[in-house]
């Protein structure tokens, strides 16, 4: 086979790399911040389970959390009575969202307890309930600090995205693969997936920093 | 002779062993403007820190407005006040502060009506007037749609003022206003406090080094020292003839110094 | 059966877990092996991709920094694979566990460049100027001034991609390394119980983690913050 006949079925599954890439950082994002700002609660239940959340998914590999979500979880599942079978795809966003989440977790934390005091000290004198202070005043703050990380862990994400295959996703990663098998054409076909990696990176990348450049005008002055 | 609005009873702040303010017996009548004098570390910033509820106390009651402000009265005696307590005690006061702690990502119209909205529930409209009103009486009705990194200190301080005042609160509380101002900044601060102080019933409370200023505008002056009030009394008095040899010291360092 | 040791799938659960332990744990042995082999080769090419990056020759510094990029863009996975099924094309036949190992060292090296070259710019200017100005030859300079302070300054970075690594190792099942995942992984195709290995191989993950992690910061203090001190 030409090489060029190789780029029909690879770009079908960098369209499932690129999905997977989006549905789990967007999941990643919203448990970034549930989990982030968690670990700030001054309610100890809240607390415990996001420093336990944060230590669990940071601590242990992602390929492990991967096939305990597709392998392991459904035979919990079965010992309670209730069905557990993630199908593939499922599994793949949910232990990609979950394992992206604590790591942005701590981002957001950081970038949180990074504002100055004196900002919530001027809230609070101005009579903000904490939920006001922390939506109106202290996040806009936060968000531009945490970016450059969550850029960084965009990227990490899309790499990880690669080991859904593991679990019979049609992943980029999955169809060099099969067409390897087919072919026996290794040095090509992983040349080729790479470079693709590469692209799609470097697309991420750039639209990283563009949200990153709309979001810096929350930026303030550091005195 | 109505109640005082501010009243200390007793009050003391400890940080661990270190004890900041001990057993502090302060009153504060409506419509007074008081200003607070002493070296650093006496524990002045703390009592208006105290009222505007960022520092806890360790003993003692504060009342304001006639009711506790740190405890709430609870089944015939006083608990420590819960969130909402506070909150409801709060909205009488407002503060200025001396790194001015604007909001760096608001406009300074937004800076002035993002409390009022959200706090006090004004429509839109309503805050839009009152923050157009204040930044009248501040002098800065053409810097409403900058950032506050686009302005001076003595802009943004001037800002911050128009800001408390938005909360419409019965207290003013003013903690070294001009402290982080460049020398020739704090006279325009100076000029807007001194209106306010002349030209509305407003209860200020002031924390400063600026002595000629609190002299001209205070009722009364309160000497701090470790902790405690050494000596009060009017500015003349004060200023003029202090009795306490603690009182003179400070003063002529201050005043030869400066 | 597994190194040796069968496992008991019929005394309930928590024989099955005693019985499966040591299995686990010798895929924990190759776990750490990798982890160590695979850090060691980081640290190494590591230091060459930062050393060839600060080369003031472009021609050397530019492609030096398209690779890292490159590395540090593509996943392991894919690396894994084309060192596995590639180099053999060309005449290189690794064992899988060598070929894992290298894998994982090229992955890091990319971020273990970046590592050295934020510890040796963060040693201040002043440090090279008055080097300079005591006349010391440039090599000396660098071992003897610079080094010495850059070092205390990379290990805890250095340390915590040691702990990434470990976490990465469960990669290197897909080329038959019979690392932790793995095992637990062949004791659930063949006992259909993943339940009970898959748990525990998280629960040594933990473990492990907080184990290095602790080590890591152990050694962040104990390591003068201004330099190895020469005598």
């Amino acid at each position: 086979m030409h090489w060029m006949d190789y780029l029909g079925p690879l770009s079908e599954g960098a369209l499932v790399t690129i999905q997977l890439t989006v549905f789990s950082t967007i999941l990643g994002a919203i448990l970034s911040f549930a989990f982030g700002i968690g670990k700030l609660s001054r309610n100890w239940l809240i607390r415990g389970f996001s420093i336990g959340y944060i230590e669990i998914f940071r601590g242990t590999s992602l390929l492990v959390q991967l096939f305990w979500l597709y392998f392991a979880l459904p035979i919990a599942g079965d010992a309670i009575g209730i069905n557990l079978r993630l199908p593939a795809v499922v599994a793949g966003i949910l232990a990609l969202g979950l394992n992206i989440g604590a790591y942005g977790a701590e981002v957001v934390r950081g970038a949180i307890e990074a504002v100055s005091r004196n900002q919530y000290e001027a809230a609070t004198a101005l009579n903000f309930s904490g939920r006001q202070a922390l939506w109106r005043v202290i996040l806009p703050q936060a968000i531009p600090e945490m970016m450059p990380s969550f850029s960084n862990l965009a990227v990490q994400n899309l790499k990880d995205t690669a080991l859904a295959s593991l679990i019979t996703l049609s992943d980029l990663a999955l169809k060099a693969e099969q067409l390897r098998n087919y072919t026996q054409d290794s040095t090509t076909i992983y040349t080729i997936i790479l470079f693709m990696y590469f692209g799609m990176a470097l697309v991420l990348s750039l639209l990283m920093r563009l949200i990153e450049t709309s979001v810096s005008r929350w930026r303030g002055v550091r005195r | 002779m109505s109640e005082p609005i501010i009243v200390f009873d007793k009050v003391a702040k400890a940080y661990g062993n270190f004890v900041v303010i001990d057993q502090l017996d302060f009153k504060v009548e409506r419509g007074e403007k008081v200003t607070i004098i002493g070296p650093s570390g006496s524990g002045k910033s703390t009592v208006l820190r105290i009222l505007m509820t960022l520092e806890k106390i360790s003993d003692g009651v504060v009342y304001v407005g006639g009711e506790p402000l740190w405890h709430e009265k609870k089944n015939g005696g006083l608990a420590p006040a819960g969130e909402a307590h506070l909150r409801k005690m709060r909205s009488q006061l407002g503060m200025v502060f001396q790194q001015f702690n604007l909001f760096p990502h608001m406009t300074v119209l937004r800076n002035l009506t993002e409390a009022p909205r959200v706090v006090l529930g004004l429509s839109a409209a309503d805050a839009k007037a009152r923050a157009e009103e204040l930044l009248e009486l501040v002098g800065l009705t053409e810097h409403a749609h900058k950032f506050p990194n686009q302005l001076s200190g003595g802009q943004q301080q001037r800002v911050g003022i128009a800001r408390a005042l938005a909360m419409r609160p019965k207290v003013m509380l003013f903690d070294e206003p001009t402290s982080a101002l460049d020398p020739e900044l704090v006279g325009e601060v100076l000029t807007v406090i001194r209106r306010l102080a002349s030209e509305h019933d407003l209860t200020m409370l002031m924390v400063t080094h600026e002595m000629r200023f609190a002299r001209e505008i205070s009722d009364r002056v309160c000497f701090f020292d470790k902790g405690r009030i050494r000596e009060e009394g009017t500015p003349e008095e004060i200023f003029g003839n202090p009795k306490e040899e603690r009182t003179r010291q400070f003063l002529s360092a201050v005043l030869d110094g400066a | 059966m597994l190194f040796g040791y069968e496992w008991d799938t019929s005394h309930g659960e928590l024989a099955f877990a005693i019985s499966i332990l040591p299995m686990l744990l010798r895929g924990l042995v190759v776990t750490i092996q990798a982890s160590l082999l695979g850090f060691f080769v980081a640290m190494v090419l590591g230091l060459l991709l930062a050393v060839l990056k600060s080369a003031p020759s472009r021609l050397v510094s530019w492609p030096a920094a398209f690779v890292t990029e490159f590395i540090r863009d593509t996943p392991l996975l894919v690396q894994l694979f084309f060192l596995y099924y590639v180099l053999p094309d060309y005449g290189i036949v690794l064992p899988a566990f060598l070929t894992g190992a290298l894998a994982l060292g090229i992955q890091y090296s990319a971020y273990t460049s970046e590592v050295y070259r934020a510890g040796i710019d963060a040693v201040e200017r002043g440090q090279h100027e008055a080097a300079k100005a005591l006349d010391l030859p440039p090599r000396r300079t660098f071992t003897h001034v610079v080094l010495p302070q850059a070092v205390p300054r990379v290990i805890p970075a250095l340390g915590n991609y040691l702990v990434s690594i470990m976490k990465d190792v469960p990669v290197l099942s897909v080329v038959t390394v019979l690392e932790m995942l793995n095992v637990a992984k062949i004791i659930g195709d063949q006992t259909f119980n993943y339940l009970v290995p898959l748990s525990m191989v998280g629960g040594l993950y933990l473990i492990m983690t907080l184990v290095a992690s602790a080590l890591v910061r152990y050694l962040d203090v104990r390591l003068p913050k201004r330099g190895i001190p020469l005598r």
